[in-house]
C-alpha cells in the first residue's frame, strides 16, 4: 500500500486554507476541520504588495 | 532604513495617543468657541461635501440647524438658503470639533469643552440630544427646534455652572472605568451616563437654579443612554489631534463619514482625507423599517474606534449585540481580529474577558491593507430621508479603498511606487 493510502486509511486531521466551502463540505460529513481565514497579500494587487514589501 | 523610520514614527504616534489626558473643562457656544466659526458657519460630520453631494440626513440637520438659528423660517427657506452659497459648510474635524451622526453644528449650539492636558490641545462636542426624532439623525419637526431650544436655554447654563463648581472632571479615567463596566464608548454609553450623572449631581444641586429646572436636566441625562457619547467623542478627538503631521506614521489618527463618502486621515500625511462612498450597515431595524430605509454610514462617532474603543472593545460590552447584531462570541472576535490591524494594545482602556488585555489600538494601513481586514465599526443607522431620524444600529466597516489609496500617497510621499 503506498503511503498515500496510508494516510486517507488514517483518522484525517484537516486544516482548510482559503474556500472556506471546503471545509463546510467536511464539516457535513463529520470531519473535524479547522477553517484558516487566509488571503494573500493585499488581496493580490501586485502594485500594493512591492509598495508593502519596501514599507515593512 | 525607511522601515525603522516608519516604526520609531509609529511608536511615537501611539507613545502621543496613550499619553493624553482628555479633560471635560466647561461648556461653551460654538460661534464663540470653536476656532473659525460665526453664523453663517455649519460644521458637519465626515470628510468635506458640498451642498449638493450631502445625503438626506445631513441635508435634514442643516435644514433644522438654519431654522434653529434663525436663519429661516421653515425647510423651503433652509433649502434656499444652503443653496444660495451664503453657507459656509466645513467637516467639523477642520475645526477641533466631532459629532455624531449628521454631526451639525451650528454657532448658537453650545458645546462641551475637553482639554487635552498633556499637550493643551481642545476638542469640541455638542451635547446630547437622544433618540429617536433628533437633528443629528436629520430631523428637523417642531419638537426637534424646541429641544434644541431647551438645551440652549436650560440644560448647558446648568451644566456650565455645575461644571464650574465641581472643576475639570478627567474623562480618560472615566472612560477606562466605564469600558471595565459594560460599554465600549460608542453605542452603549449606560455606565458612562451613570458615572457622568455620579460626578455632576453633587455640584449640579449647588447650583443657582430652580428645583424644577435642576430635576428636569438629571432626568434629562438619566432618560438618554448615550449623554455620555458626546463626551467620549471630543475626548478621543482631543486624545487623536497631535498625532496629525508626525512624518513616516502610518497610523491613522482620523476615520468620519458624512453619509456620502466615509474619510480617513493618515498622521504622516497631515490634512489630507482620503474617501470613498459610504457602505450601507447591517444591522437591526426599528419596527417598521428595513434595509432600504438606511441611509449609508453616517458621523464622526467613528472616532471611537480610531481610539481603541467602540467596535475594538466589544469584547468588553457583550450586551451591545442586543443592540447592534451579532453573537457574544461575533463581539469577542471582532475585538481579537482588530490586533491584526494594530499598532499595540491600550494601557488604559482593558478588556476583563481577555485578562485585562489592553483593547486594539492604533490601526496602520499598512497592515490593514496587507491583511484586507477592515476596522469593525459599530454605529447607529439614520433613515435615509431628510426629516425622518434614526431608524436602527448596526455594524459597518471602511471602504478598503481609503485605505489603498492612502498606503500608494505615503509611498509616493517617502520615494517609493
Amino acid at each position: 500500500m503506498s503511503k498515500i493510502n496510508e494516510l486517507f486509511d488514517s483518522e484525517l486531521r484537516v486544516i482548510n486554507l482559503g474556500l472556506e466551502s471546503f471545509s463546510e463540505e467536511l464539516k457535513l460529513q463529520k470531519k473535524e476541520v479547522v477553517h484558516v481565514e487566509w488571503r494573500p497579500v493585499a488581496g493580490g494587487n501586485k502594485k500594493l504588495r512591492n509598495i508593502l514589501n519596501q514599507l515593512g | 532604513m525607511l522601515k525603522e523610520k516608519i516604526e520609531q514614527a509609529n511608536q511615537e504616534a501611539m507613545e502621543k495617543l496613550l499619553k493624553a489626558q482628555p479633560t471635560l473643562v466647561g461648556l461653551g457656544t460654538a460661534g464663540k468657541d470653536i476656532p473659525d466659526m460665526n453664523k453663517k458657519t455649519i460644521l458637519h460630520a465626515g470628510p468635506p461635501v458640498k451642498w449638493e453631494k450631502m445625503s438626506g440626513p445631513l441635508k435634514g440637520a442643516i435644514i433644522g440647524g438654519l431654522i434653529y438659528e434663525g436663519l429661516a423660517e421653515n425647510a423651503e427657506e433652509a433649502v434656499k438658503l444652503a443653496e444660495s452659497g451664503e453657507i459656509t459648510f466645513d467637516s467639523c474635524h477642520h475645526h477641533s470639533a466631532v459629532g455624531p451622526m449628521a454631526g451639525v453644528v451650528t454657532a448658537s449650539m453650545p458645546v462641551w469643552i475637553v482639554e487635552n492636558t498633556a499637550f493643551g490641545n481642545k476638542a469640541y462636542c455638542t451635547l446630547n440630544e437622544g433618540l429617536g426624532k433628533v437633528l443629528r439623525y436629520g430631523a428637523y419637526s417642531d419638537e426637534v427646534i424646541d429641544r434644541l431650544n431647551w438645551i440652549e436655554k436650560t440644560l448647558a447654563p446648568v451644566l456650565e455652572e455645575t461644571i464650574a463648581l465641581s472643576g475639570p472632571i478627567d474623562l480618560q479615567t472615566m472612560i477606562a472605568q466605564v469600558i471595565q463596566m459594560g460599554d465600549e464608548g460608542h453605542n452603549r454609553n449606560k455606565a458612562g451616563t451613570s458615572l457622568l450623572i455620579r460626578e455632576l449631581a453633587p455640584f449640579l444641586v449647588q447650583t443657582s437654579f430652580d428645583n424644577q429646572e435642576k430635576s428636569d436636566v438629571l432626568r434629562f441625562i438619566h432618560g438618554n443612554d448615550h449623554f455620555f457619547l458626546n463626551l467620549t467623542m471630543p475626548a478621543f478627538k482631543s486624545s487623536l489631534d497631535p498625532l496629525e503631521g508626525i512624518p513616516y506614521s502610518t497610523l491613522v489618527y482620523t476615520m468620519a463619514r458624512n453619509g456620502t463618502e466615509f474619510g480617513i486621515r493618515i498622521a504622516g500625511l497631515g490634512n489630507r482625507w482620503f474617501t470613498a462612498p459610504a457602505e450601507v450597515i447591517d444591522g437591526l431595524f426599528f419596527p417598521g423599517y428595513t434595509k432600504e430605509d438606511a441611509n449609508p454610514d453616517i458621523g464622526d462617532s467613528v472616532i471611537c474606534e480610531t481610539a481603541g474603543a467602540g467596535g475594538f472593545a466589544m469584547a468588553a460590552a457583550i450586551p451591545i449585540v442586543q443592540f447592534v447584531g451579532g453573537t457574544p462570541q461575533d463581539a469577542m472576535n471582532f475585538t481579537k481580529s482588530m490586533y491584526e490591524i494594530t499598532q499595540g494594545e491600550n494601557t488604559s482602556f482593558k478588556v476583563p474577558v481577555l485578562d485585562f488585555k489592553g483593547t486594539p489600538t492604533g490601526i496602520d494601513i499598512r497592515k490593514v491593507v496587507e491583511t484586507g481586514i477592515l476596522p469593525i465599526i459599530n454605529t447607529g443607522i439614520a433613515h435615509k430621508d431628510a426629516g425622518v431620524g434614526q431608524v436602527g444600529a448596526g455594524l459597518v466597516r471602511p471602504p478598503m479603498k481609503c485605505f489603498e489609496e492612502a498606503l500608494e500617497a505615503f509611498a509616493e510621499s517617502v520615494g517609493i511606487s
